[in-house]
């Protein structure tokens, strides 16, 4: 019985712990971040490796989901006769939440998990190691470059996921199932409000930006460096990484759009 | 590694497509075209009951819209709900006898201000009240009139 | 910031050092100086630190309890920028060569140039070229890491050591998994380049023959603690059966062969 105890405590000390050392990981992070935008040339490799090749899984996504959306509210909406306003559903569904929420969990699995294997993989190359004894900040080289390309890789991803679908809704909708265009558009544009949609669901990304590149290159980071544990590590990256999406999504909602 | 010009340029591409995406989102999927002109001037009318008008409700004048509820609150004297509206400044030629009702958008839409103008050569002005106003139908009381109404005949 | 100590003829100093992982202490009040010019071996088997030590050299990690001193400065006082500035000073060798698996053979060598220095493009290749032909791998500049064998990987690491022109280099067990010419062929390097650069080396291996062949001054640690030390003849003779038992290689000694456990008849015959 005490085992469990001892276990249980031993367990939280530990989270504890590390949500100490990531915090002290992020502030490491934060505070290098002027010496990126001094080399542009390493924000740019990230950004390629972190935004360009999720490019295709984002927007195929991004894609069938909004046709989706858009076949499946048709038949619900066409039940109180209001197909018309189609386009508002999808629209809203997209830009409000399935955009930063799904585009993120795509980040996540395919970004995120790259993110952490790799510098796990550094780590248990002694990389890391060896660039302190050369007198190398790896923070300033090699993490700092990550975080920003992922916090400004999200928003536009969010953004072209939601497009997309939108986009996709109107091939369903107005191309398939015959919803009048004008309505489609017209309906959206006077139902979604620039302030309250676009810029929260822009907001929302941004959000998940930052806490996905945080915990995908923490778990790195800290991660035991060998085969065993860089791969345990890629794990909790995106586990952890949807826990915290799914979580945040809430509460961000909750504030957002709460009030109306 | 990769040729670095390729690289390049398919890094701005990428953000080029993603700022793309996000004015496409500005501009066609929300009302930010009808943003422009952001100077307005606040009117406000009093009504028996505001119903489900809500603030940012639009205001429409012979179907088009003019301007958005900006504020309701209650007249601690007369106990009426006060409603402030935001019209944009190009509409001020609306006579000061203008009357203002709330009405409801198709069978479960959303409730919005219908402004019809009178024939007064003054016009509404910052701060103005309107005078001649028509509360939210309230669907109970039309159901209990209708209910009371063929009691009565009977 | 130096400290005003007389640094003379060592390099490194290293004293009343105690170190623990955890429970189990690595160091227990140590000291041991490395002197200037000349090839130290750190010696000991597997699994008592020596590639801690090396990290406390360089200021990695950080001891519980002594003093490390390099070149008059108190490695574990100086403040970021200056550990920084000494350990541009400090060429370091690590078991796997650590090269990073993205930038070519050449790149490898190039970046703490290109990082620490303001030096051109050309004066950079000129100094690169140098660094791998004294390694024997100029040819080799354009391959990426994960085309070079072990041994390769470590003279490019060598190269990429020296690019810096430090004042000394610390090898992490530099002989293990080799095969018998890359063997060759880094002793002879250790060697040359510690002459001809007039380096200090400290060389952490547990492989005795050829720590022996090189180096001018020897240290055993065991269970974290110096065993002896020496120049390799005096090793050779020390009297300590322990030190004996581990340079001759004998199965039996003081380090026994049988791990502890009960008696075998009981075992064998327990049911």
């Amino acid at each position: 019985m005490t085992q469990f105890f001892q276990k249980l405590g031993n367990t939280t000390l530990s989270s504890f712990a590390k949500l100490g050392r990531s915090s002290f990981f992020l502030l490491q992070t934060l505070s290098a971040i002027s010496s990126v935008l001094i080399r542009p040339r390493l924000l740019n490799n990230q950004l390629y490796s972190v935004g360009v090749l999720s490019f295709l899984i984002i927007t195929i996504s991004g894609l069938f989901v909004g046709m989706v959306l858009g076949l499946q509210g048709f038949y619900i909406l066409s039940d109180f006769g209001a197909e018309e306003t189609l386009g508002v559903m999808v629209a809203a569904s997209l830009v409000r939440e399935l955009g930063p929420v799904v585009s993120a969990l795509l980040f996540a699995g395919r970004a995120g998990s790259a993110l952490t294997a790799e510098i796990g993989l550094m780590k248990a190359t002694e990389q890391l190691s060896g660039m302190e004894m050369m007198a190398i900040d790896p923070i300033k080289r090699i993490i700092a470059p990550r975080f920003l390309a992922g916090l400004l890789a999200m928003p536009l991803l969010a953004a072209l996921f939601s497009s997309i679908g939108v986009l996709g809704g109107h091939i369903v909708g107005v191309g398939m199932l015959g919803v009048d265009e004008g309505a489609y558009w017209s309906q959206m544009q006077s139902t979604l409000d620039f302030q309250d949609d676009i810029i929260n669901g822009v907001i929302k990304s941004i959000v998940f930006g930052f806490v996905i590149s945080w915990i995908a290159l923490f778990e790195g980071y800290d991660a035991i460096p060998t085969s065993e544990g860089v791969s345990r590590a890629t794990t909790r990256t995106v586990v952890n990484s949807a826990f915290t999406i799914l979580g945040l999504d809430f509460i961000l909602t909750a504030l957002m759009f709460g009030d109306i | 590694m990769q040729n670095t010009k390729t690289q390049d340029t398919l890094v701005g591409l990428f953000v080029a497509c993603g700022i793309a995406a996000l004015f496409f989102m500005a501009m066609q999927i929300s009302n930010l075209s009808a943003f422009s002109s952001n100077t307005t001037y606040t009117i406000s009318a009093n009504f028996e009951n505001s119903g489900g008008l809500k603030v940012k409700s639009p205001v429409t004048l012979a179907g088009v819209r003019v301007g958005r509820v900006s504020n309701i609150f209650i007249d601690r004297d007369s106990y009426e709900s006060v409603v402030e509206m935001s019209i944009e400044s190009q509409y001020n030629n609306l006579p000061d006898d203008t009357s203002a009702s709330i009405y409801t958008a198709g069978l479960l839409g959303e409730q919005y201000i219908s402004l019809e103008p009178g024939g007064s050569e003054e016009f509404l002005a910052t701060n103005s009240k309107i005078d001649l106003t028509q509360s939210a139908i309230v669907l109970e009381e039309v159901i209990g009139q209708f209910l009371f109404k063929d009691a009565a005949e009977e | 910031m130096d400290n005003p100590v007389n640094s003379g003829n060592d390099l490194i100093s290293i004293e009343n050092l105690t170190f623990s992982r955890g429970e189990r202490k690595i160091f227990d009040d140590i000291s041991l100086t490395i002197q200037r010019g000349k090839i130290t071996a750190i010696m000991g088997p597997s699994g008592t630190g020596k590639t801690t030590l090396l990290k406390l050299i360089g200021g990695q990690l950080y001891p519980e309890q002594g003093i490390i001193t390099v070149d008059g400065s108190h490695v574990h006082q100086l403040k970021r920028n200056d550990l920084y500035t000494l350990r541009k000073r400090m060429g370091m060798l690590f078991q796997s060569g650590a090269l990073l698996t993205d930038l070519t053979v050449f790149e490898n060598v190039a970046y703490p140039l290109k990082e620490h220095t303001s030096l051109s493009k050309s004066m950079i290749r000129t100094l690169v070229l140098m660094k791998l032909q004294a390694v024997g791998l100029r040819g080799a500049k354009d391959l990426m890491p994960n085309e070079l064998s072990g041994g390769m990987a470590r003279r490019v690491a060598l190269a990429r050591a020296i690019a810096l022109d430090p004042m000394m280099i610390m090898y992490d067990e530099p002989f293990t998994g080799q095969d018998p010419i890359s063997l060759g062929t880094l002793v002879k390097l250790i060697k040359n380049l510690n002459d001809t650069l007039k380096l200090t080396s400290i060389v952490v291996s547990h492989d005795v023959e050829e720590t022996i062949s090189i180096a001018d001054y020897i240290y055993v640690l065991s269970e974290g603690k110096v065993v002896g030390e020496g120049t390799p003849e005096q090793i050779q003779n020390l009297d300590s059966e322990w030190v004996q038992q581990f340079m001759k290689g004998h199965p039996d000694g003081p380090v026994h062969f049988h791990y502890p456990a009960a008696d075998y008849n009981n075992d064998l015959f327990e049911y």
